[in-house]
């Protein structure tokens, strides 16, 4: 046993972890499944935005695909835990980012500092940094008007 | 000046045909109107140096696009492809129908092969085997299907009605998508609480640009997303607006807000767009499924999905859809698998393509089958829609498969219809939303499509779409609606989906939620098929809710018309012999005329048919005698017996369903003069024609065959009726007795 009183987590077992594991899944602000009640709802004390899946869940997926052979799903689910608390528009800032020819190298490599300073999310970070080695090779990126490409 | 040649009739009728509207074309690789075996597709190769790929297909680092680079990062297992290069292709392939090779074996595999090998070890299957490896490869045991739910009006209480028999009839996904884009947020509600009033735990989807989908997901409003689109040359995935790396981002920020997420790709869509690159269909399509793999999608939509008609225009069109949607499955991908985009005009044509995916099963058998009538499809799809669900639902039958749609009774059907129209009128009232009327839930309830349905304020409508994101209202809010409005298991429902959220588990490969709430995916609910006896087989109970049509009719309540107690229509004397008269014409009946039975197949009544006979005898100068047979109810041993009791050697033999035979005594009982097999056709003129003939053979006089009229179509139609009614005509039999004469009593 990890701690007191809790059983360590069996990514080859516990899965569905809502049924298997209902004590290891809460919301960000900590309600388990058993609270989000009709009762809670019409006592307006629940916030709609509140019940999704915390990092630590979308984590304890990525370890059930990988123990189930899935590594690349396993691997989008550790960049998704990363980016479940980055805001939304933020998320959707990088995705523009890295669509063809929206940033130039230090743009990308300023949202890569971010995604490692502010948002502990190394992994994501990395991919970004990888997205801007090849969009360099393959045109990709977009053209700095401060230093217009040489002839 | 020549003339044009003459014309076959034939050839110009088949011309009119809808298939006809299609174009055929040959080949033309350079443009990537290719099948399989592009002339520019590559040699499979993949080498390895210091642990990093330098080469794929044909490409060195260097030379390397895009895409290439995605997979040499993501995309390959480089222990399994030390394990796959020492296999032969033909090894490869064999072990794809081989019962015996675990699909866990060949899951693995299959991450160590380059996309030019996976074209061309998948296309060394001819269609069975395909079909036979899909069946293996699938990643979930059950199959499943998805719904589309559209329509042209955007009318919330018809989308909520559609929504809610989507669900009804056991679809475990729907989609909706929008005509006018500021729509988005009421269709996703009104599918919300349409599909979860139809059936709990159905996942749901709104096809709309990224953010927006997104910003719903995260207000609870929608589940999966299957709207990310993957090329497989550079140049078309950059004119898409994306790479790899972006759509990779995109796929984690979706399951970073609980979204399901499957991407879409298809054959045909890089030469419709101008770049394949002179490749072939099928190797662009696995240069696809590797990057979605790579990217950490847990499955994709493709078959050719919308390019459906295009992949179908060259040949073995319809074999490499099939072969598209094995790569997925032996890439371990959860697929959705087209048929959702019209393939065909012709319904032979698109039908046999179906079976390509129907019969073996997959996760989805179509990417969206229209519940709704094909005008209000707004997807521009509608393969099958709402008329063709009794075909689907009998081919369930018919082989024995599940395609993912049950049966459900129409009282049954416009309940569940009316509760979800009310459901989201109470839901637009709570949120002071433009009023859904009474009449609009009564035409979205029983209505055949949007035409029933009165206009709506559309300006009224989206400014309460745009409420929906302004004022974030979540799927949470739309339960306390519910729940305040009295609407307590759909609320209760709609809350389900809240808490599937918490958890996540429907982020898993294949994942579908059942009835009772639990998640099935492929790590739960894995695909093990090993041969007969194992895997999932459509037996049991759900085999007994697929087979029992509404309209399938208990054959023993048929063919019970008459009143039992109604005094026999023939009076039996004494046995029948053998006359003398030269003039005697007998009529002899089957055991049951009537008597058990008392009309034809063709609804005449057995009296007046005997009427008929009589006096078509009579009126050309012969004498009728009646009797009943009882020791056979075949038509030619009744007629035959009929004439060896006859004066004049000629009988005519009734069966009680219609059929007659007119006969002679020297012929074998399997021969006659005349026999009137389309009884379905008869008249009383032709009966009476019937004994006319008959008195003519008795006379020795020329006689001209009773002219008959063919239904091809009758077989088809009334073949139940005939074996019942045969059936009923046996069951009368008495063994070894003789013929008795008879008459009307």
């Amino acid at each position: 046993m990890a701690y007191a009183g809790t059983v360590e987590f069996d990514p080859t077992r516990d899965y569905p972890l809502g049924d298997r594991r209902p004590d290891l899944v809460t919301t960000p602000s900590g309600l388990r499944q058993a609270d989000v009640t009709l009762e809670a709802v019409c006592a307006g004390t629940l916030g709609g935005e509140d019940v999704r899946a915390t990092a630590e869940t979308i984590e304890r997926q990525a370890a059930v695909a990988l123990a189930a052979g899935r590594k690349p799903l396993a691997e989008n689910l550790l960049r998704a835990a990363e980016l479940a608390a980055v805001p939304a528009d933020t998320v959707l800032e990088i995705y523009t980012a890295l669509r063809p020819r929206r940033a130039t190298s230090a743009e990308l490599e300023s949202w890569a500092g971010r995604l490692e300073r502010d948002f502990a999310a190394p992994r994501t970070a990395a991919f970004v940094r990888e997205a801007l080695t090849v969009y360099a090779r393959r045109g990709l990126l977009a053209v700095d008007e401060r230093r217009p490409a040489q002839v | 000046m020549s003339e044009d040649p003459p014309r076959s009739e034939r050839f110009v009728t088949r011309e009119a045909r809808v298939l006809r509207k299609e174009l055929l074309v040959s080949p033309w690789p350079e443009l990537g109107l290719v099948a399989f075996d592009g002339p520019n597709d590559p040699e499979p190769e993949l080498v390895v140096e210091n642990g990093c790929v330098t080469r794929i297909d044909g490409r060195g680092v260097d030379e390397f696009d895009v895409i290439d680079h995605f997979l040499a990062s993501h995309g390959l297992n480089l222990e399994a492809a030390g394990d796959a290069a020492a296999l032969t292709d033909e090894e490869l392939a064999r072990r794809l129908v081989d019962v015996d090779v675990p699909r866990e074996e060949l899951v693995t595999l299959s991450s160590g092969i380059t996309p030019a090998r996976l074209a061309r070890v998948v296309s060394m299957l001819d269609p069975v085997e395909l079909m036979f490896a899909l069946k293996k490869l699938r990643a979930r045991r059950r199959p499943a299907n998805q719904a589309h739910v559209t329509n042209l009006k955007e009318n919330p209480a018809l989308l909520a009605a559609d929504a809610a028999e989507a669900a009804a009839r056991g679809f475990a996904e729907v989609e909706t998508t929008v005509g006018v884009a500021r729509y988005a947020p009421l269709n996703a509600l009104a599918i919300l609480v349409g599909s979860q009033t139809g059936r709990p735990g159905v996942l749901t989807q709104c096809a709309v640009e990224e953010r927006r989908n997104l910003q719903l997901a995260i207000q609870g409003l929608v589940t999966y997303a299957e709207t990310l689109s993957v090329y497989g040359t550079e140049p078309v995935f950059v004119d898409g607006d994306d790479t790899p790396w972006s759509k990779a981002l995109l796929a984690a920020a979706y399951a970073s807000r609980g979204v399901k997420v499957r991407f879409t790709s298809g054959g045909g869509s890089e030469a419709l767009m101008g770049h394949a690159e002179g490749k072939s269909m099928l190797y662009l399509e696995a240069r696809c499924l590797a990057t979605i793999r790579a990217a950490g999608s847990q499955g994709v939509q493709n078959g050719s999905i919308s390019c459906v008609a295009l992949a179908l225009s060259v040949p073995g069109g319809t074999r490499e859809i099939l072969a598209e949607n094995v790569l997925a499955a032996w890439l371990d991908l959860e697929v959705a698998a087209g048929n959702d985009a019209i393939a065909s005009h012709s319904e032979i044509r698109k039908t046999a393509k179906l079976m390509g995916q129907f019969l073996p099963g997959t996760d989805f058998v179509t990417s969206g089958y229209s519940v709704m009538p094909r005008r209000d499809n707004t997807f521009g799809g509608g393969n099958y829609d709402a008329d063709d669900l009794d075909e689907w639902l009998t081919m369930q039958r018919d082989w024995q498969v599940d395609g993912g749609i049950e049966p459900v009774g129409e009282q049954e059907l416009v309940a569940v219809r009316r509760h979800a129209a009310r459901a989201v009128q109470a839901v637009f009232s709570a949120f002071g939303f433009p009023t859904i009327t009474d009449e609009e839930i009564e035409a979205a309830t029983l209505g055949f499509d949007s035409r029933a349905l009165p206009d709506r304020d559309r300006a009224a409508d989206v400014a309460a779409a745009d409420r929906v994101l302004a004022d974030r209202i979540s799927g949470l809010d739309v339960a306390r609606a519910l729940a305040d409005a009295g609407f307590a298991d759909v609320a209760e429902a709609v809350l389900g989906m809240q808490r599937h959220r918490i958890a996540a588990d429907y982020l898993q490969t294949s994942a579908i939620i059942a009835p009772d709430g639990t998640v099935e995916a492929a790590v739960n609910d894995p695909n093990e098929y090993a041969g007969p006896g194992t895997g999932y087989r459509l037996e049991g109970e759900r085999w007994a809710t697929l087979r029992s049509l509404p309209h399938e009719l208990d054959p023993r309540e048929l063919v019970d018309g008459h009143d039992e107690d109604a005094p026999p229509l023939l009076a039996e004397l004494a046995t029948a012999g053998r006359r003398s008269s030269d003039r005697d014409v007998v009529i002899a009946v089957g055991p049951a005329f009537g008597d058990r039975l008392r009309e034809t197949i063709n609804g005449l009544r057995h009296e007046e048919v005997l009427a008929a006979v009589l006096a078509g005898v009579r009126e050309s100068g012969a004498e009728p005698r009646l009797v009943r047979v009882r020791r056979t109810s075949d038509v030619a041993f009744i007629a035959h017996d009929g004439a060896r009791l006859s004066g004049s050697g000629i009988g005519v033999g009734l069966q009680s369903k219609g059929t007659a035979v007119i006969h002679r005594a020297d012929l074998q009982p399997l021969d006659n003069l005349e026999l009137f097999g389309m009884a379905p056709l008869l008249t009383l003129d032709s009966y009476r024609a019937i004994g006319r003939n008959a008195a003519g053979y008795a006379n020795g006089e020329p006689v001209g065959p009773v002219p008959t009229e063919l239904d091809n179509f009758a077989r088809a139609k009334l073949i139940v009726t005939t074996t019942l009614l045969h059936a009923r005509e046996t069951a009368a039999i008495v063994p070894d007795a003789p013929a008795v004469e008879v008459t009307l009593a």
